[in-house]
Parts: structure tokens; C-alpha cells; sequence
């Protein structure tokens, strides 16, 4: 009770400084940027799951096709369930079969929801709205209400994604991508196209991109604006770096998607034909249009955006990881310098980096030329950044939290999505494994098993920040060790089938092509006798791996059960954190009451040393936090010369 | 052993075109590549892990690691991928964009991908493939055949089935009716997208005779995943009297069709 007393003891004398919102404007329609964040970030959990939840019905369909789904009675069997069911899901599975067009609405949705609902949102909305102000040491956003309306134009754009499952054409089955004429002449024949998935997707991408350019105008002016005193560029811990470049990343690359996607919808709904070229046919005749447009074009804007939208992934987890291994090694990150402008480096070049995805569209040598040279540059900052989180365990006091055990495992599981990437850099190869599984391995490797472990970690390091609780250990544990092996037994058979010539994309997994499936390795051996010694019947070739893919994916699913009763259970029933600063933090964010009050902090916080002293010869503790003047001691500010770089404290 | 013999334990499909181990042997060059950078980095942390657990060591070390060994690693890296680039990727590339075969011996066919098809159009006995157009379509004309270039009389189209001779090269011109499909020789190490409104085109040579899929690599619709086609290598002698055949039977019916005054291009 003592620890709990000392956490809050300042807590409340200072609430009476501000006016405490009612129940609504406090947890609904809120201003203040934890509430936000933390809106944001349990909004992007659910989105993954239901994504995964997409995902392990096409992954089902993949290994075994044309059997029903494993609980598709029980599901119709349960009143109210079943209707939604039915309505999402079930209307296109004849007897519980995910068929072609099933396959590719679940498809479209998983990488749309993955991208745009789970990771995003997560990893960039939900940390940097949470941490960021708290970490610069302000009170809030540099403009809260703008901040609020990110959130519920967010809600929306994930509202109108789901809702477009219910339409009479079901969700869109185009492909995340969108590739016109594909998306454009779909089920051209609907009468109203006001009501097609297709469109419901369009509307709610510009929805979703207002919603990123809001909250990523918000983050750059609050960094470059709201700093405390003395926290100038080079004290800014490389959370808040990286973030600063992802918000960048953000509002430049993604208007251009914001115009492709209103020029498809005005093919779509219109009839002009931007995207469509003259004499274009669909069904066996050419379609009533002008023609002259480009499917090509929509492919320069799309990837335009989606390139850096890779960065826009991959960075948060960068940003979390650069806070969660100093705290977990008890020294100092190693080259935070190089790693500040590697992260800028990065951020630029992954602007001239998007045709590499377009390789195969009839490139001529100059183009490729500039495209290889580009994509085999920015490896060298994704190598640095890497480096770095690696180099900075040599020499720790490593402590295997849940937080750290995500951490540790991010290095290999992203360097083997880096390193896979080098080969699809080159045309030259890029002509035997483009649109394969190999690429398919790849981008997962950096997204699923790099990404998501890092936003777990994230999420298990500031928890107790937001709840004053402490997530379960042995949980966590449970965990981490089955996602560890279900995303290995996932991606990695990958690379094995898309060297055999997988393509991605196949409903049925391949069987069609037999002559292209029917090959077997020592893998395929391997894989096979495995489960043969469990009695079970895996066909001995390329096709057997879809079933321990899919073995690994359910893996992967139970792991994800230990999760979500430590998230929610641990709210009320987690261990209480002993002080304000459990892990025993460097940064700012670890200065305020727990939870932080709105308004964030009970004294004028001021940043007198860098990010990262952990360690410190001469200091009697292993970490001296950013606004001490000596351990234990909150630094004055008027200790602090006015820097010219910090800027104002509200 | 060769440099390329490492994509054999990740499974790579056999190989069955010239430039095809070219390819391989890229491959495995930056298979190897990655191969010493994934153990380099697995042995470091394993190692840090073991070593630097907080039960085997309670006191950090503030500076850590404090020699060059990473800037030079960093150099190493930067090295290779230079190499890989001036050494590799542009020579090979160039010379797979820019330097189409010209030999008398070559083939030149199109490949006209439709859901969820693929129609081949081949040059018949004059060797010459006449031009098309994609508003020229019709239910008779599948791919678009200019009628009246003089060329395209004797051209035929074989739909589902891309057969060819081994050891001659070969260009293929790819294009779509409707949506983007992608034309996939794996064996062949080829690939190229069959994009509507664009003309592009592929080249590559068998050098073994056989059977595989043709697979569309571009997600098309809900028939993608059987969206198939047979490419068989046979040999010269196999091909030449297919195609004479075939060339042949299709002079005659174009012969007869123009002789006919309802053979008139389509309304479009």
C-alpha cells in the first residue's frame, strides 16, 4: 500500500489543476492524446485479430480445398452469431467451401485490415499518441481536438471496411493493391454502384488517409513545437525520432493514393477511364468507354504510397525496440547518432524505391537501373539501424522480460525478412520469383514476426504507464514462445514453395497445378514423416506444406489466447507497479503519476542529459533518468539554459 | 559444386532455359551472401544472450562494444551489394532487355492472356507475326489479328498450350484483353505482365524438352487459381511439322473466310 501511496501521492493534489472530463468526453469523445492513443491502439489489436481470423480461413482453404470449414454448422447453429456470420462470410461458402471469390474478398480484406486497421493504427497512432507527448515532456498534442477527429475519421474508414462484407456484392476481391482494370471492371454489371464493396473501399481509404494526415500534421508540429525545456533534437529519444519520420512518411506519400483512388472510383462510378485503356474488354466485350488511360499509372501512384508505407510499418517497431532494449540491457543504445540519420536516410530514399514492385511490367534498362540502385541503397540504413540494436545487447545486463523476449526476437526474425528482400532487389532474379510465396515469406518475415513482435513488445513495456499494473509474466511467456514457433512454421516453409514456383494468390493451394506441385524435397520429405508420426496423412511434396503452414498459423492462433487474457485481466488484476518508473527508465514518460492525469505531469519537467544513461560510471543507480540534476532528484528548471533549439513550454 | 547448388536445399524448380542459370547462379551468389550474414548475426546473438544475461552479468558496461568491427562489416556489406550490382544485376538485365535474339532461327509468337486463358498466337510458315489490336477482338479473331497485314494469313493460335522447339530462341509479345495477368515460365525463368493497353515482351531459350505449367502470376479474378496453361518443349523436327500443319490449316480457312463478304471487322 506504501508503493501504491508514494505512485499517486502528488497525483491528486495536482488533478484539482485541471477540470476532469465527464465519462463521455473522457473515454469516447476525448481530447487527450492517452485516451487517443490508447482508443487507437486497442482499435488496432482487434483489427489484427480479425485480420489473422481472415486469414486462418483462407489459410484453411489453402490446405485443404474444397472441404467445409472446421465449425461452420456450430457457427450457423448459434442464433445472432450465425446471421453475421452468414452475412460476412457464409453466403459465399456453399457448405462451409471458401471458394475463389470468397478466397479473394478474405484476401483483399486481410491485407487491407493488416496495413491500414491493425498495424498502422497500432504501431504509429496508438504508441505515438500514447508515448510521444509524454516522452518531449508536454502536456498533450500540439491540437487535441484535430487529434480526436483522426480517431473517429479512423473509426469510420474501419466502420465502412466491415460494413462492406453486409453489401449485396460482398467486400471488394480485388487485392489489396487495387489493380486496375481488375478492380475497376468487377462485377461491372451492379446496378448500383453506390452499394459495391469496391466503392465502400474506396470511401473508406479516404477516410482512413484523412484520418493518417490529421494525426501525422499533429505529431510533426507537437515534436517540432512542444519539446520541454532542454530537450533539444539530440535529446530526443529515437521513439520520438522515429515516429517524427514515419509522420512524414505519412503525409507525403499518402495523397497520391488519395488521388488514385478517386480517380478509380470516378472510372467506377463516372465512366471516365483514367486507368483503362481504349478497346479494354470484360466478359468478351469491350467495354463502353473512351479508353486511353493507363493501368499502369495507377500502379506508379499506388506503390508510390505503398512503398514508404513499408517504413511506415516497420519504423514504430524500430522506434519501440530503441526504448525497450537499453531498459532491458541497462546500457546505453549503441549509436543513437548513426541511427537518427540512418532513420532519415531511410525515410528519404523510401521515396524513390516504389517501381521495384513493378519490375515485371516491362521495364526497360534505365529505369531498372535507377530502381536496383535505389532499392539496394536503402539496405544499407536497414542494415545500420539493425546493427545498432544489435550491437547495443554486447556488454548489458540482459533481463528476459516478455517485453525483451519480443525484442530479442525481432533481430533474427527482421534480419531474415531483410536479407530475403536482397535477392527480389535484382530484375534479373526478380524473373523467377516475382509474386511467389518466396516474396510472400519475405514481406511477412518483416512485417509479422519483425513488426508485430515489436508492437508486442511496445505493448507490454508502457502497459504499466496506462494502467499502473503490470502485465502477467508467465503469460507473457506463453506468449511469446508459441507465436515464436507458429510464425516460423508459417513463413519459412514459404521460401521452399515459392523457390518451387508457388504463386501466390491460389485458393486452392496450388493443387490446380500439379505438374508445379506434385515436386518433392527433403523439406517436403521431412514435413511429411513428421506428421506421419502422429498418424497423419501429409502428401509428400509441395502441397504438404500448406498443411504445416496452416499447422503453424493455429499455433500461432492459441499463442495469441495467452495475450488477450493478460491485456484485459491485468487492467484490474496485474501486479501494482512498485513506482512510477517500474522498469527503472531513462525518458520522460516514466516522470509522470501513473496513470499520467490529463495534463501529464505534476512538475516542470525539464531534460538535462540524453535518452539513454543507463549505466553510468560514477552514478550509484544503472539508469539516471533524463530529468534528474542528481539520482533521485528532479532538476530545476532553471537549471537549464534556455536552448535555442527547445522551443516554448505550454 | 557450383555457386548455385545452394538453391537446391530451398528447393529450386529445375531449370530449363539458357539464360535460366544465369539466374541460378545470381541467386545463389546472394544465397550464399545471406546465408554467412544470418549465421554472423545468429552466432552474435546467441552468444550475447548466453553471455550478457543479467544472472551472468549484473553490471552493465556503459560503452559496450568500442572497436570498428561494425563500420567495417558495414563497408563489407556496401562492397558485395556493389558487386552484386556492377557485376551482376546490370550486365544480366541489359542484356536480357536490350539484346533481343535476331537469328534467323527465332521464334516470335504472342501471348494474349484473357480470364482465364491464355491464347498463342504463332507466326506460321512465313515466320512473321502479324500486328493486332486490342479493339480488334472478336469472337472469331481471339486475338486480335490485324486482318488485313498480309503477314498474319498463315498465323494460327493454339489457346492453353505454348509449344516449342528446343534450342531456338524465342520472343513472346504479352498482352491482356481485360485485366492484368502475368505470364509465368518458372522453368524458363521468365515472367512477364500481361497488361492491357501496354506491349511488352519476353525472350528467353529451352534448352530441355518437357512439360510444365504456365502459371498466371497476377492476381486476375476468381478463376486466378486455375488460370493454367501447358508450355511443352518438344524437339525442332516435332515442332516444325505441328507448326506446318497448323499454319496450313489456318492459311486455308483465312483464305476462305476472306473470300466471304460477312468476314467484316467487328462494329467496335
Amino acid at each position: 500500500m506504501s508503493a501504491a501511496a508514494h505512485t499517486h501521492d502528488h497525483a491528486h493534489d495536482h488533478a484539482h489543476d485541471h477540470h476532469e472530463p465527464g465519462f463521455i468526453a473522457k473515454y469516447i469523445f476525448s481530447t487527450d492524446h492517452k485516451t487517443i492513443g490508447i482508443q487507437y491502439a486497442i482499435s488496432g489489436l482487434l483489427f489484427l485479430l480479425f485480420g489473422f481470423f481472415l486469414m486462418l480461413l483462407m489459410r484453411w482453404s489453402i490446405a485443404y480445398p474444397g472441404q467445409p470449414i472446421p465449425g461452420f454448422q456450430i457457427i450457423n447453429s448459434i442464433p445472432g452469431v450465425s446471421w453475421v456470420f452468414n452475412e460476412m462470410i457464409g453466403r459465399w461458402a456453399p457448405g462451409g467451401v471458401v471458394n475463389g471469390e470468397l478466397y479473394n474478398m478474405l484476401g483483399a480484406m486481410h491485407g487491407t485490415i493488416m496495413v491500414f486497421l491493425g498495424i498502422v493504427p497500432l504501431g504509429f497512432a496508438g504508441f505515438v499518441n500514447f508515448v510521444m507527448p509524454l516522452q518531449i515532456g508536454t502536456i498533450d498534442m500540439a491540437f487535441p481536438r484535430l487529434n480526436m477527429w483522426s480517431y473517429w475519421l479512423f473509426f469510420v474508414s474501419g466502420v465502412g471496411m466491415l460494413a462492406s462484407f453486409f453489401l449485396g456484392t460482398g467486400s471488394v476481391q480485388t487485392g489489396w493493391t487495387m489493380y486496375s482494370p481488375l478492380a475497376s471492371t468487377t462485377s461491372l454489371a451492379v446496378t448500383n454502384i453506390w452499394m459495391h464493396g469496391h466503392t465502400w473501399w474506396l470511401l473508406s481509404m479516404v477516410f482512413n488517409i484523412s484520418a493518417s494526415l490529421l494525426g501525422s500534421v499533429n505529431v510533426i508540429t507537437t515534436i517540432i513545437n512542444l519539446r520541454a525545456k532542454g530537450l533539444t533534437w539530440m535529446r530526443m529519444p529515437f521513439f520520438c525520432w522515429a515516429m517524427f519520420i514515419v509522420a512524414f512518411l505519412l503525409l507525403l506519400a499518402f495523397p497520391p493514393l488519395e488521388v488514385a483512388a478517386l480517380l478509380q472510383l470516378s472510372d467506377r462510378v463516372f465512366g471516365s477511364s483514367f486507368f483503362l485503356p481504349t478497346g479494354l474488354m470484360e466478359g468478351g466485350q469491350h467495354l463502353d468507354i473512351s479508353g486511353g488511360g493507363s493501368p499502369l499509372l495507377y500502379q506508379h501512384l499506388f506503390w508510390f504510397l505503398a512503398h514508404p508505407e513499408v517504413y511506415v510499418l516497420i519504423l514504430p517497431a524500430f522506434a519501440i525496440l530503441a526504448e525497450v532494449i537499453p531498459a532491458n540491457t541497462r546500457r546505453p543504445l549503441w549509436g543513437y547518432k548513426a541511427m537518427v540519420y540512418a532513420g532519415l536516410t531511410l525515410g528519404f530514399l523510401s521515396f524513390l524505391v516504389w517501381a521495384h514492385h513493378m519490375y515485371l511490367t516491362g521495364m526497360g534498362t534505365m529505369m531498372s537501373t535507377y530502381f536496383q540502385i535505389t532499392t539496394v541503397l536503402i539496405s544499407v540504413p536497414s542494415v545500420i539501424l539493425l546493427t545498432c540494436l544489435m550491437i547495443s545487447l554486447w556488454g548489458g545486463s540482459i533481463r528476459f522480460t516478455p517485453q525483451m523476449l519480443f525484442a530479442s526476437a525481432f533481430l533474427p526474425m527482421f534480419g531474415i525478412g531483410g536479407l530475403t528482400g536482397l535477392p527480389l532487389a535484382f530484375t534479373f532474379i526478380d524473373l523467377a520469383l516475382h509474386d511467389t510465396y518466396y516474396v510472400i515469406g519475405h514481406f511477412h518475415y518483416v512485417v509479422a514476426p519483425g513488426t508485430i513482435f515489436g508492437l508486442f513488445a511496445g505493448v507490454y513495456h508502457w502497459y504499466p504507464k496506462a494502467t499502473g499494473r503490470i502485465m502477467n509474466d508467465f503469460l507473457g511467456k506463453l506468449h511469446f514462445w508459441p507465436s515464436l514457433v507458429g510464425m516460423n512454421l508459417i513463413f519459412a516453409p514459404m521460401f521452399i514453395q515459392g523457390m518451387g514456383g508457388f504463386h501466390r494468390r491460389w485458393y486452392d493451394g496450388g493443387k490446380y497445378f500439379e505438374q508445379t506441385s506434385s515436386v518433392s524435397n527433403w523439406f517436403t520429405e521431412l514435413t511429411s514423416g513428421v506428421f506421419g508420426l502422429f498418424g497423419m496423412n501429409v502428401p509428400n511434396n509441395l502441397l504438404g506444406l500448406n498443411v504445416l503452414i496452416t499447422f503453424g498459423a493455429i499455433i500461432l492462433m492459441l499463442g495469441q489466447v495467452p495475450f488477450i487474457l493478460n491485456f484485459w485481466l491485468s487492467i484490474k488484476g496485474g501486479k501494482k507497479v512498485k513506482n512510477d518508473n517500474p522498469w527503472d527508465c531513462t525518458t520522460l514518460e516514466w516522470a509522470t503519476p501513473t496513470p499520467p492525469p490529463h495534463g501529464n505531469f505534476t512538475f516542470d519537467i525539464v531534460a538535462v542529459r540524453g535518452p539513454y544513461e543507463y549505466s553510468v560510471p560514477g552514478v550509484n543507480q544503472d539508469f539516471f533518468p533524463q530529468w534528474e540534476s542528481s539520482p533521485g532528484k528532479a532538476a530545476e528548471p532553471s537549471a537549464v539554459p534556455a536552448a535555442p533549439a527547445a522551443a516554448h513550454h505550454h | 559444386m557450383s555457386i548455385s547448388d545452394i538453391n537446391i536445399p530451398f528447393g529450386i524448380t529445375q531449370n530449363a532455359s539458357e539464360h535460366g542459370g544465369l539466374v541460378d547462379h545470381m541467386l545463389g551468389f546472394v544465397h550464399w551472401f545471406m546465408l554467412v550474414l544470418f549465421i554472423g548475426w545468429s552466432a552474435f546473438l546467441v552468444y550475447v544472450f548466453w553471455k550478457y544475461r543479467a544472472s551472468n552479468n549484473a553490471a552493465a558496461d556503459y560503452h559496450g562494444v568500442r572497436g570498428h568491427a561494425t563500420t567495417h562489416i558495414e563497408i563489407g556489406v556496401v562492397i558485395v551489394e556493389a558487386i552484386l550490382l556492377l557485376g551482376f544485376a546490370f550486365p544480366l538485365w541489359s542484356h536480357q532487355a536490350d539484346e533481343y535474339p535476331t537469328s534467323a532461327d527465332t521464334i516470335k509468337m504472342r501471348a494474349l492472356g484473357e480470364k482465364f486463358l491464355w491464347n498463342f498466337q504463332y507466326p506460321g510458315n512465313d515466320l512473321m507475326l502479324s500486328t493486332w489490336k486490342l479493339a480488334g477482338v472478336t469472337p472469331s479473331n481471339v486475338t486480335g489479328r490485324e486482318l488485313n497485314d498480309p503477314n498474319g494469313k498463315d498465323d494460327f493460335v493454339n489457346p492453353g498450350t505454348m509449344k516449342l522447339p528446343v534450342g531456338r530462341p524465342v520472343i513472346v509479345d504479352v498482352a491482356s484483353k481485360d485485366v492484368i495477368h502475368n505470364l509465368a515460365l518458372t522453368p524458363m525463368r521468365s515472367a512477364q505482365d500481361a497488361c492491357p493497353g501496354v506491349k511488352a515482351h519476353m525472350w528467353f531459350k529451352p534448352v530441355k524438352t518437357g512439360t510444365w505449367d504456365i502459371i498466371c502470376g497476377q492476381l486476375c479474378g476468381p478463376g486466378h487459381a486455375q488460370m493454367k496453361a501447358v508450355l511443352e518443349v518438344v524437339t525442332p523436327k516435332e515442332f516444325e511439322d505441328w507448326s506446318k500443319e497448323m499454319s496450313a490449316g489456318a492459311k486455308a480457312k483465312n483464305d476462305t473466310a476472306a473470300a466471304a463478304p460477312a468476314a467484316a471487322p467487328a462494329a467496335h
